[in-house]
């Protein structure tokens, strides 16, 4: 009597348990079309030439043409720079706001120009920019990326830190460690997982945002982005897919990488960044 | 004491370069002039001249539109999330996995190539240009952000709860109405907030998957549009110290109302 009674509700709650996974098939549905179809859709048009026909002239362009090359190299210049600065910028904010008691809250004076749209303050800097006389060109274009993306860099840099528990570094100082020592040896390698995430942050936002670089060199800079858009522009669909395909193997990959690293250290938790 | 001194002063350094061209814009809305000086003295006239200016129409509809395609897409975009979550959550290991990777795609993928492949998505199958195909992708990049504030609070859920409303009689879809979703109200709300910003602040995919004969902008198309060429008005002055308010005050309110109702939950709103 009293098994039949478990085994049913047993079953019912494996029944419903069977049922439940149904609500997740519209959206499994949706993915498919708009996610991977999408996706699936660069590779193929990456391999088409403009008459639909199979080839590998978009992969041999790119990797042959000079203004490709250049723009490719640019961005990777840019993205550097951009990111090291913000690094060297950012890490010290981060640090001392972790050891800070009003740290929370500062954090968010720190990011919260960041909910305003990226183009606005872009437009605002330029303006300023314009009215002090400054030429437009490659010093304005990562001022331009800094001042945008620095708060991607100290947000997950500062999580990482807040995260660390002091006393690894408590007992570096016990066992004779000077604060230099104690930071190089114990807290940059801990914050090792946020300093990766920060880096994709603002490396890869910056090297294929668009409009960023045109409007702050006055269209004499192009970056990935920007060369992704000019060629969709111009109906360049099988060029401009081969560009996004290495943006997206790029992408897929420095998210590995991350997951790998922080993946080792600590479980979960990191993953909206 | 020293360190403390350059501590602060570095912290308000930094800071004082992320709001410099936001204060600059602010305070030079007051003059009336895209050059920064004040030649006309202290004025309103930037601001009345966003109900008089010529880019008046174009600005309503651009902001009605921005309106429209948030509130649709984002009211999607929470359904179809929250309810993926029950869904995906009692999917097998494996397939939840695979699931959950794919929904990370949109939110790890660079904007322009999400743009791009969506944009030959709807080429390629013809889907009709406009509203319909910028709601479709604000529904695409929405909704994962949906599934990822929903989800924590199923796998924090104390199983036990909804298991004791079965065995006190429940049927399954009434444990659900009445046990499971009310303690995902928090996550879906946030879900859907951030959502809805994310839809007004997006420009680059509306950008590319509005199409140009459409005509339709949303305020960041429109901004671009106009802006790019002519450089800033008085008008955008105006427009942009509107903006910076409106968004900073909200943002700051929505944080101190967390942080009241729920001081040890961390999580919050964060926006890539």
């Amino acid at each position: 009597m009293k098994t039949s009674i478990f085994n049913s509700i047993w079953l019912r709650a494996k029944n419903f348990r069977m049922t439940r996974k149904v609500f997740s098939y519209p959206y499994i549905l949706f993915l498919l079309f708009f996610v991977v179809i999408p996706a699936a859709l660069i590779l193929v048009y990456a391999f088409l030439d403009s008459s639909n026909n199979l080839t590998f002239g978009n992969f041999i362009s790119i990797f042959t043409d000079g203004a490709s090359l250049k723009v490719l190299l640019t961005s990777l210049l840019v993205g550097v720079v951009t990111t090291v600065l913000c690094f060297i910028l950012g890490y010290p904010v981060a640090y001392i706001l972790s050891r800070k008691k009003s740290g929370k809250f500062m954090v968010l004076l720190f990011v919260l120009p960041m909910w305003v749209n990226f183009l606005i303050r872009t437009l605002a800097t330029k303006a300023i920019f314009v009215a002090l006389d400054v030429e437009l060109g490659m010093g304005t274009v990562i001022f331009g990326m800094v001042y945008n993306y620095l708060p991607f860099m100290i947000l997950p840099l500062h999580t990482i830190l807040t995260s660390i528990d002091t006393s690894y570094e408590e007992a570096a100082k016990d066992l004779g460690a000077d604060r230099i020592t104690v930071f190089i040896k114990t807290t940059l390698p801990l914050s090792i997982p946020g300093i990766l995430s920060g880096i994709t942050m603002v490396f890869i936002p910056t090297i294929s945002t668009f409009a960023i670089s045109q409007l702050l060199s006055d269209y004499t800079i192009f970056l990935f982005g920007d060369s992704i858009h000019t060629k969709f522009n111009n109906n360049l669909y099988g060029v401009g897919s081969v560009m996004s395909l290495i943006m997206l193997i790029f992408v897929v990959l420095s998210n590995i990488v991350i997951s790998k690293v922080s993946g080792k250290q600590q479980q979960g938790g990191s993953n909206l960044w | 004491m020293v360190k403390k001194i350059l501590e602060k002063g570095y912290l308000g350094l930094i800071l004082a370069l992320l709001y410099a061209p936001i204060l600059f814009i602010i305070v030079f809305s007051f003059s009336n002039s895209a050059t920064f000086t004040f030649k006309e003295g202290f004025t309103l006239e930037a601001y009345r001249s966003i109900f008089t200016s010529s880019q008046t129409p174009g600005l309503l509809q651009a902001l009605k539109n921005t309106f429209l395609i948030a509130i649709v897409s984002s009211v999607v975009a929470t359904i179809l999330g929250s309810t993926a979550s029950i869904g995906i959550f009692s999917l097998r290991k494996r397939t939840r996995r695979m699931v959950e990777g794919i929904n990370q795609l949109p939110i790890i993928n660079s904007e322009i190539v999400m743009a791009v492949s969506l944009m030959l998505f709807f080429v390629t199958f013809r889907f009709p240009a406009g509203y319909l195909r910028l709601i479709l992708a604000h529904i695409t990049f929405c909704t994962p952000y949906v599934v990822l504030s929903v989800m924590p609070r199923l796998t924090q859920m104390d199983p036990n709860i909804y298991e004791a409303a079965l065995d006190l009689g429940a049927s399954p879809t009434k444990a659900l109405i009445k046990v499971l979703i009310p303690m995902l109200v928090p996550g879906i709300i946030s879900g859907f907030v951030l959502s809805f910003t994310l839809s007004m602040d997006d420009f680059i995919i509306t950008q590319i998957n509005k199409g140009a004969a459409t005509g339709i902008n949303t305020l960041s198309t429109y901004i671009y549009e106009d802006a790019r060429l002519k450089g800033l008005s008085p008008f955008w002055f105006a427009i942009f110290s509107i903006i910076f308010i409106l968004v900073l005050t909200l943002v700051l309110l929505m944080n101190f109302r967390k942080n009241v109702g729920q001081s040890d939950k961390g999580d919050t709103y964060e926006k890539q």
